[in-house]
């Protein structure tokens, strides 16, 4: 059956699961039970779609049976379909990781529906063909990340909480006023109707003011050089469960919606606005290293380099080439899922050690071995030491760098690995080697249990790493989109 | 020292009425006039704030024995439901359908998929509006 409807699934499930949530508020088991089978579903639409767009080229519908630049337009390319499906998976390990570790007071509040509701809003932007629907993702997802950082209602969680809705607000708020300009200026709001109108006015400064305007709102929610101020604190109140989805999923969206805007609309003056972006994304990497190197938290640390990886894949769509955003979608994708991967681990240390203080800890290599070489190889896998995930993304990265000539950004770029490395490995030394600390009495039921979720995102993202080469034609064709905006065009707008 | 307000009562039981009716009409003309479901749900959540005002949490909980949550997730349940139906006849996603219909009492009356929609959008309006004054005012 040719289904039609096929995109939607992936945003439509989490969505009606969440619904269904709702109506079992007491009953947790039933909560987790259909949370899982929900993403599980979720998944399989999502891989059957990965399926259809690899063979049948870009999927899109405009809701309601209007034609294209009037109704609002859902669109499934390589790229977004791609991070759909990491999206969803990530989820269903940090569901199975909350289990245990979101601790049943919050369970009973709603955090199941939250966690979906926050899936729809992420797989609702990465689809959606639409300016100002975007931005209604946006929301969605941002609204349920307000309820998740703030659940539970720890003093620390409430004020962190405010300040990461104040800065949101007034970002969305930015945005509705840039989506305002350009609507006033181009008079459509279909981002395919956008680029071509852009491309028949020729971006006049207008349109770069505009463009400059997005990278401010969503350099705020992706957490770039100048405007990432507010995540170190934001992101280490919640519980770790929260965090780890935060980390993996929600400054990923801002980088998908700058890279979309960047090589769909703002492309005939790339001498200014891809410069600043690459400026600014250098920058992001250097205060990211900076940042990664300065705290003994294991929180901080790994938060920090969340803020280097935003400045490497940046730095990667700023390129303009081939070779540099292929790599930015490889790079994207793994980080998602290392990053995921890192926070489950250094929860686990946590949850296990009981302080999330370097200094205080020693020794674990001696009672949690095999945390210990997870932890290990999913640094490995950070750093980017082949046949690891993180290889092929910072080496093409790399190579469009120097094929745009942006000789000492590269060298940067390759510097920053090497602090990533002693960043992440002075965790490894402080926390496993040394003479063992007193442990405070700990689950061991439970920590097996928390080491499932870890172990299959490590292994998932060692065989990212190790299949580079049957993913290549995905990562092309999603890449050939991004170089190509007329394949986008075309695809929404004639039918 | 107690408080009479009796007017304010025996006004309000009459003021309801007026106001829940009002927003019905508001939410079944928002097709063709000024109007719609989340203007309703305003007013009906308004109708119900003020009989909050004149009685009490509880006597307006006894009136009304709704988990409003419950309203919100069914609302939200009609309007998913109500999109979904386009995935079964393989359309695109919120394709709307209408006809002409003969109903006994109201004559030729047209009815379109819309209004289920609208009517989604005004459960959760209600549902939201009621759980986060109930949630502000109740003092549990």
């Amino acid at each position: 059956m040719n289904m039609i409807n096929l995109l939607i699934l992936p945003i439509l499930l989490p969505f009606l699961f969440a619904v269904i949530l709702l109506f079992l508020k007491e009953n947790i088991r039933a909560q987790r039970l259909l949370t899982i089978v929900g993403l599980v579903v979720s998944l399989a639409a999502a891989l059957r779609l990965i399926w259809k767009v690899k063979t049948a080229g870009v999927q899109t519908i405009t809701l309601g049976s209007w034609p294209a630049p009037f109704g609002i337009s859902l669109v499934s390319d390589m790229l977004s379909v791609l991070l759909v499906t990491t999206s969803i998976l990530i989820t269903i390990l940090i569901v199975l990781y909350s289990f245990t570790a979101i601790g049943e007071a919050r369970e009973r509040f709603y955090y199941y529906p939250a966690v979906l509701f926050m899936l729809t809003g992420i797989n609702g932007a990465f689809t959606t063909g639409d300016i100002f629907n975007m931005f209604v993702f946006f929301e969605v997802l941002l609204i349920a990340s307000y309820v998740l950082i703030v659940l539970g209602g720890e003093k620390r969680q409430l004020r962190e909480s405010i300040k990461y809705l104040l800065v949101n607000v007034i970002s969305s708020a930015l945005f509705v006023v840039t989506v305002g300009l350009l609507y006033s200026v181009v008079g459509t709001l279909n981002m395919a109707d956008i680029s071509a109108k852009i491309a028949e006015v020729g971006q006049p400064g207008i349109i770069t003011v505009i463009a400059v305007l997005f990278l401010l709102v969503f350099g705020i929610k992706g957490a770039l050089f100048p405007l990432y101020f507010w995540l170190p604190g934001s992101y280490s109140a919640p519980p770790m469960p929260v965090l780890a989805l935060f980390g993996a999923l929600l400054t990923k969206v801002g980088l998908y919606a700058i890279t979309r805007t960047y090589t769909l609309f703002f492309i005939h003056d790339v001498a200014f606005t891809h410069e600043l972006l690459l400026v600014l994304s250098v920058l992001t990497v250097i205060m990211g290293c900076v940042g990664a190197l300065a705290y003994f938290d294991l929180k901080q640390i790994i938060i920090y380099n969340i803020i280097i990886a935003v400045g490497v894949i940046l730095f990667g769509v700023s390129q303009m080439n081939e070779a540099g955003m292929s790599g930015a979608i490889f790079y994207l994708i793994h980080d998602m899922l290392i990053k995921a991967a890192l926070f489950i681990l250094i929860g686990i240390i946590i949850s296990v050690t009981g302080t999330s203080n370097l200094r205080n800890m020693g020794g674990l290599m001696k009672t949690h071995t095999s945390l210990g070489w997870m932890y290990l190889i999913t640094v490995f896998g950070l750093v980017g030491i082949p046949p690891l995930s993180g290889f092929i993304g910072k080496l093409l990265i790399v190579q469009g760098g120097f094929e745009a000539g942006n000789t000492w950004a590269t060298v940067i770029i390759l510097i920053s690995s090497i602090i990533v490395l002693l960043s992440a490995m002075r965790i490894f030394v402080y926390a496993f080697w040394g003479e063992p600390v007193k442990l405070p009495k700990s689950d061991r039921r439970s920590y097996r249990k928390e080491m499932l979720p870890a172990t299959l995102l490590v292994v998932i993202s060692i065989v990212y790493g190790v299949s580079t080469e049957w993913l290549i034609p995905y990562m092309a064709d999603a890449s050939d989109i991004l170089l190509n905006p007329s394949i986008y065009i075309d695809a929404v707008l004639k039918e | 020292m107690k408080v009479n307000d009796v007017v304010l009562q025996t006004a309000a039981k009459v003021v309801f009425f007026i106001i829940l009716l009002f927003s019905i009409f508001i939410f079944f003309a928002g097709h063709y006039t000024p109007g719609g479901g989340f203007v309703g749900g305003l007013l009906a959540t308004g109708a119900i704030a003020l009989l909050l005002l004149a009685y009490d949490l509880r006597t307006v909980q006894q009136l009304l024995p709704f988990n409003f949550m419950i309203v919100v997730a069914i609302g939200l349940l009609l309007s998913i439901g109500m999109a979904s139906g386009s995935i079964i006849f393989n359309v695109p996603f919120f394709t709307h359908a209408f006809d002409d219909f003969y109903l006994p009492l109201f004559g030729a009356t047209s009815l379109h998929t819309a209004m289920i929609f609208d009517a989604g959008v005004y459960l959760v309006v209600i549902g939201a509006a009621m759980t986060i004054i109930q949630a502000i005012g109740g003092d549990s």
